[in-house]
C-alpha cells in the first residue's frame, strides 16, 4: 500500500519516491539541477531547529530546501 | 614562459564541492593568478603548467550545477567554454554522486564542446564499497574518462597526459550530444532546428539544436540575443515553444523544462547502468550523518555554533591583535622619522598625515583579514558553514536575508570590537545577490572596534553606573537597526523573491592546509592591491580637506610672535587661550599655543568650514560645530573622530584608548549633556562606512552605485534617528 504525500509532511527518517515535481521558473530549475526529480528516491534526515529548512539524503549526496518550496513535490510513501 | 610551445586552453567545470578548486590547485601549483571577471565580482582564477613542448592554460570556472545559467557563476561558466572556446573542457565530477555530477557533464556534452571527465575522490567511492566500470563509462560517454584523488594529488599526470593526447588529435572534431527528449519535444525540436539551421540564426555562437532546447527552457539570455538578432525568426520559435508548452500543460500538467530535466537524467541514468555496482552491506551510515545528528541537534546545534562563532571572533581579533599593532608601530615610527627627517612644511603633513597614516590605515587591517579568512575558508572547505546557513535561514530568511548572512555580521562586529571591512569581504559566501547586497549594506550597522573608544568615552562620562549595560545596548542597537534596514531595503529597492535555499550540505571533510593558505592569500591579496590604491587617493583628499586653507599670514603671525614670547611667560597672553584642564598632567605654556594654532587651522579648514556650515542642520541632534568636524574626519576612519575631537578641543594628541584628557574637558563642558551623548551615539553607530568599508562595498556590491548609496543612506537615516531622539529626550529631560 502506498500513498502520496506532501514532502513538507514527510517526518524525520520516512523514506519516499518522488512522483511530482509542480514548481517552475528559477525555483523548478535549481530543484530540478539539484537532480529532485520524478523517480528519485529521498529520505529526510533532519530539520533545523526552527523546523525549517528541511535537510534530504538523495541517493548520493545531503540537500536542504526550505518548507515552501517542498510544497511543491510530492513523494509516495512506503508502507504508508 | 616559452612563448613558442603550443598553448593549450584548459576550462576547469564542475559542482561545488567535487574538489574542482584542489585539483586545479594540484595542477597549477604556486603559478596561478586570480582576478574578477570584468564587472562582476565572480572570481576568475588562472594558471599555467609547462610541460615539455606545451604550455597549458588552465582556467577555474566558478562551480555550477547545470548550463541553465540563473546566478552569475553559471553563466560566466557557460559563457566561458562557448564563447572564449576552450581547447578542452575537463569536467571535474565527485565520483561518489556520479548521477547529479553528471547532469552536468551531458550539457557540456550537448554544447559540443571537447570533454574529458574527471572522476574525482576515487578514495571515497571505495571506502563506501561502491565499484565504477571506468572503460565502460568512457564507451557510453564517447569521451575520456581519468580517475584522480585530488587532495592526494593522485591522477594527475595521467590528467595532464590526456590533455595533451586530447590537444594533438583536434581534428577529429565531436559533434554535440544529441538527447532524445520524448515524443511531446522530440518533433519541436527538429521543426525549431530546422528553422534556425536554415536561417543561419545565431548558429556562428551555438549549435542548432542547443539554441532550440534553450528556448524551450525559456533561458533569457539567449532569448534576449535571439530578439535582438532577429525580431521575425525569435517570434516564430517562441511561438512553437509556446504552443508545445501549452500541450504540455494540458495533457502532463508539466512544462517542457521539466520535461527536458527528466529525460536528462533518464539518459544519465541509463549511462550508469551496470558502470556503478554497490556493495549493499557495507551502505552504512555515513560518519558525516553522525556528526549533523550532533552538530545540527535542534539544541546543541545552535549552541555548538555559537561557540565556533565566538570562537572565530576571538581567534581573529586576539591573535589579530599583536601584528595590528607591530604594523601601527611600525607606521607610527615611520610617520615619526619623516616627521624628524623632513623639514616642517605641507610636503612633510602630506607625506607623513596623508600618505603614511592612510596606507598603514590600510595594511594594519591585513593581519585581520587573513586570520578571518583563513577561518572562513576552514569552516567552507570543512563543510560547517552550510550547516550554519541551514540552521539559521527561517531566523534570517524573515528580515530578507539568507542564513549565511551571519558571518558577515558577526565580523563587522556583532559581538563589539569587529570591523566592517573583514565583515563585507566575508559577504562573499553568499551566493544569491540580492541577500548578499542587503548584507553587505546593513553591516556597516554594527559597533566596530573603531566606534568603541567613542562609545566607552561617553559611557564613562555619562553613564559611569551602567557602562556594560549601555554598551549591551548599542550592540542590541546595532543588530535591530541592520536586520530592520535590511528588511525595509528587501521590500523597497531590493525587493525580490527569496532565492531558492536549494542547497547541498557537502559531507564534512579536513581541509588541505594547502588549499586554505591558498584561498586566504589570494583574498588577501586582492584587498591589498585593489583597495590599496584607491583607499591612498581618498586619504590624501581628507588630508586636503583638514589641510586646506591655510591660515592667514596674520594669524600665523601672530602665534609666531606668541612662540618668540615663550621663555619670558606673560600672564596677559594666557587670558587668549584656553588652557585645558590638563587631567593629570601640566602643558606648558608652548604646548598650549601649539595645540591652539592646531584648533584654529582645523576649524578655519575646509572640514571645519564644513563642520560649520553644518551646525544649523545638526543642532537638531545637538551637534555643534566641533563635533561635526569630527565626524566628518570620522569618513575616513572611525578611529579619527577622538582625536580630531582632542584637536577640536585644541587639546593636542589624544591617545584613543586613554582620552581622560578629553573625558575631562567634555565633562566640564555645559554644552555636554546625557541627550547630546545619547544622540551622538546613536549617529557614530549608524551613519556612513568608514572608507575603507566603502571601498570594500563598492569591490564586493559591483559597483560605486551601492558605495554612495550606503554613504547618503545611512547618515540620513542615522541624523534622522538623533535628531528624533535628541528631541524627545528634550521633552522629557
Amino acid at each position: 500500500m502506498s500513498r502520496h504525500i506532501c514532502l513538507r509532511k514527510m517526518a524525520v527518517n520516512q523514506k519516499g519516491i518522488i512522483r511530482s515535481v509542480g514548481s517552475y521558473g528559477e525555483m523548478g530549475r535549481r530543484i530540478r539541477d539539484m537532480g529532485l526529480v520524478p523517480g528519485v528516491e529521498v529520505q529526510v534526515v533532519g530539520r533545523a531547529p526552527l523546523n525549517d529548512p528541511v535537510a534530504l539524503r538523495l541517493r548520493d549526496f545531503t540537500l536542504t530546501l526550505r518548507n515552501n518550496e517542498a510544497d511543491h513535490i510530492f513523494v509516495e510513501i512506503e508502507n504508508g | 614562459m616559452d612563448s613558442t610551445k603550443k598553448t593549450i586552453t584548459i576550462a576547469l567545470s564542475g559542482n561545488p564541492n567535487a574538489g574542482k578548486t584542489t585539483l586545479f590547485n594540484i595542477l597549477t601549483g604556486s603559478r596561478q593568478h586570480v582576478g574578477n571577471y570584468p564587472g562582476i565580482t565572480v572570481e576568475k582564477k588562472e594558471g599555467f603548467v609547462e610541460t615539455s613542448g606545451h604550455m597549458l592554460h588552465f582556467v577555474d570556472l566558478p562551480g555550477t550545477y547545470s548550463l541553465t545559467a540563473y546566478s552569475q557563476e553559471e553563466l560566466v561558466a557557460r559563457n566561458y567554454m562557448i564563447q572564449e572556446g576552450p581547447d578542452l573542457v575537463v569536467d571535474v565530477v565527485n565520483a561518489s554522486s556520479l548521477e547529479r555530477n553528471l547532469y552536468l557533464a551531458v550539457q557540456i556534452l550537448e554544447l559540443g564542446a571537447p570533454l574529458i571527465l574527471a572522476l574525482n575522490m576515487m578514495d571515497e567511492v571505495r571506502k563506501k564499497g561502491i565499484t565504477l566500470n571506468t572503460e565502460l563509462l568512457e564507451q557510453r560517454m564517447d569521451c575520456r574518462v581519468v580517475e584522480t584523488v585530488a587532495r592526494q594529488g593522485k591522477g594527475k599526470q595521467e590528467l595532464i597526459d590526456t590533455i595533451i593526447e586530447m590537444s594533438e588529435q583536434t581534428e577529429a572534431f565531436k559533434s554535440p550530444l544529441k538527447i532524445s527528449y520524448g515524443p511531446d519535444l522530440d518533433p519541436v525540436i527538429e521543426e525549431m532546428t530546422a528553422i534556425i539551421e536554415s536561417s543561419s540564426f545565431l548558429t556562428d555562437t551555438y549549435p542548432a539544436r542547443w539554441i532550440a532546447l534553450k528556448y524551450l527552457e525559456m533561458d533569457e539570455e539567449i532569448l534576449a540575443e535571439g530578439r535582438k538578432k532577429s525580431k521575425d525568426i525569435s517570434e516564430k520559435i517562441e511561438q512553437a515553444v509556446h504552443d508545445v508548452a501549452d500541450h504540455c500543460l494540458k495533457t502532463l500538467k508539466t512544462y517542457p523544462e521539466a520535461v527536458i530535466a527528466d529525460y536528462r537524467y533518464g539518459f544519465i541514468s541509463s549511462l550508469l547502468k551496470d558502470v556503478v555496482s554497490r556493495d549493499e552491506q557495507r551502505q552504512r551510515i555515513e560518519m558525516s550523518d553522525h556528526m549533523d545528528k550532533f552538530l545540527t541537534h535542534r539544541l546543541l546545534g545552535p549552541l555548538f555554533m555559537v561557540f565556533v562563532l565566538y570562537m572565530v571572533y576571538t581567534l581573529t581579533f586576539l591573535v589579530g591583535d599583536v601584528p595590528l599593532g607591530l604594523i601601527e608601530d611600525f607606521f607610527g615610527w615611520l610617520g615619526n622619522n619623516v616627521r624628524a627627517v623632513m623639514p616642517d612644511g605641507l610636503l612633510q603633513s602630506l607625506i607623513a598625515s596623508g600618505i603614511i597614516d592612510g596606507v598603514g590605515a590600510v595594511l594594519s587591517f591585513v593581519p585581520l583579514l587573513m586570520i578571518i579568512f583563513f577561518c572562513i575558508a576552514f569552516l567552507e572547505d570543512s563543510g560547517y558553514m552550510a550547516r550554519v546557513a541551514y540552521m539559521l535561514d527561517r531566523v534570517f530568511r524573515y528580515f530578507g536575508l539568507h542564513g549565511c548572512s551571519i558571518m558577515p555580521f558577526i565580523v563587522s562586529g556583532g559581538i563589539a570590537g569587529g570591523c566592517a571591512v573583514p565583515g563585507i569581504m566575508a559577504a562573499r559566501t553568499l551566493r544569491s545577490p540580492r541577500e548578499k547586497l542587503a548584507t553587505i549594506l546593513t553591516a556597516p550597522f554594527m559597533t566596530c572596534g573603531a566606534k568603541l573608544p567613542v562609545f566607552l568615552l561617553l559611557a564613562a562620562i555619562f553613564f559611569p553606573a551602567n557602562q556594560a549595560l549601555a554598551l549591551f545596548l548599542i550592540t542590541v542597537l546595532a543588530w535591530a537597526s541592520a536586520l530592520l534596514v535590511s528588511k525595509l531595503l528587501r521590500s523597497t529597492i531590493i525587493r525580490g523573491p527569496a532565492t531558492p535555499f536549494v542547497m547541498e550540505l557537502p559531507p564534512y571533510r579536513l581541509p588541505t592546509m594547502r588549499g586554505l593558505l591558498i584561498h586566504t592569500w589570494e583574498r588577501t591579496w586582492q584587498y591589498i592591491k585593489k583597495a590599496g590604491t584607491i583607499i591612498l587617493a581618498i586619504s590624501i583628499i581628507i588630508w586636503a580637506a583638514m589641510t586646506f586653507p591655510q591660515l592667514p599670514e596674520e594669524r600665523l603671525a601672530y602665534y609666531e610672535s606668541l612662540s618668540m614670547k615663550v621663555e619670558s611667560i606673560d600672564q596677559g597672553f594666557e587670558d587668549d587661550l584656553y588652557i585645558g584642564p590638563g587631567a593629570g598632567h601640566e602643558i606648558s605654556f608652548e604646548e598650549q599655543v601649539e595645540f591652539s594654532l592646531a584648533e584654529e587651522q582645523l576649524a578655519y579648514s575646509y572640514a571645519g568650514r564644513i563642520g560649520t556650515f553644518l551646525e544649523p542642520v545638526t543642532k537638531w541632534a545637538g551637534f555643534d560645530w566641533r563635533i561635526n568636524i569630527s565626524l566628518v574626519g570620522g569618513f575616513a576612519a572611525k578611529e579619527v573622530i577622538i582625536s580630531t575631537l582632542g584637536t577640536a578641543y585644541s587639546l593636542g594628541a589624544v591617545d584613543e584608548d586613554d582620552p581622560s584628557s578629553l573625558a575631562g574637558r567634555i565633562e566640564q563642558d555645559p554644552d555636554w549633556d546625557a541627550k547630546r551623548a545619547i544622540s551622538l551615539i546613536i549617529f557614530v553607530l549608524l551613519y556612513a562606512p568608514c572608507f575603507v568599508a566603502v571601498v570594500a562595498i563598492a569591490r564586493e556590491s559591483g559597483s560605486w552605485k551601492w558605495a554612495c548609496f550606503a554613504m547618503v543612506f545611512n547618515t540620513v537615516f542615522a541624523f534622522a534617528f538623533s535628531t528624533v531622539v535628541y528631541q524627545t529626550l528634550k521633552v522629557f529631560i
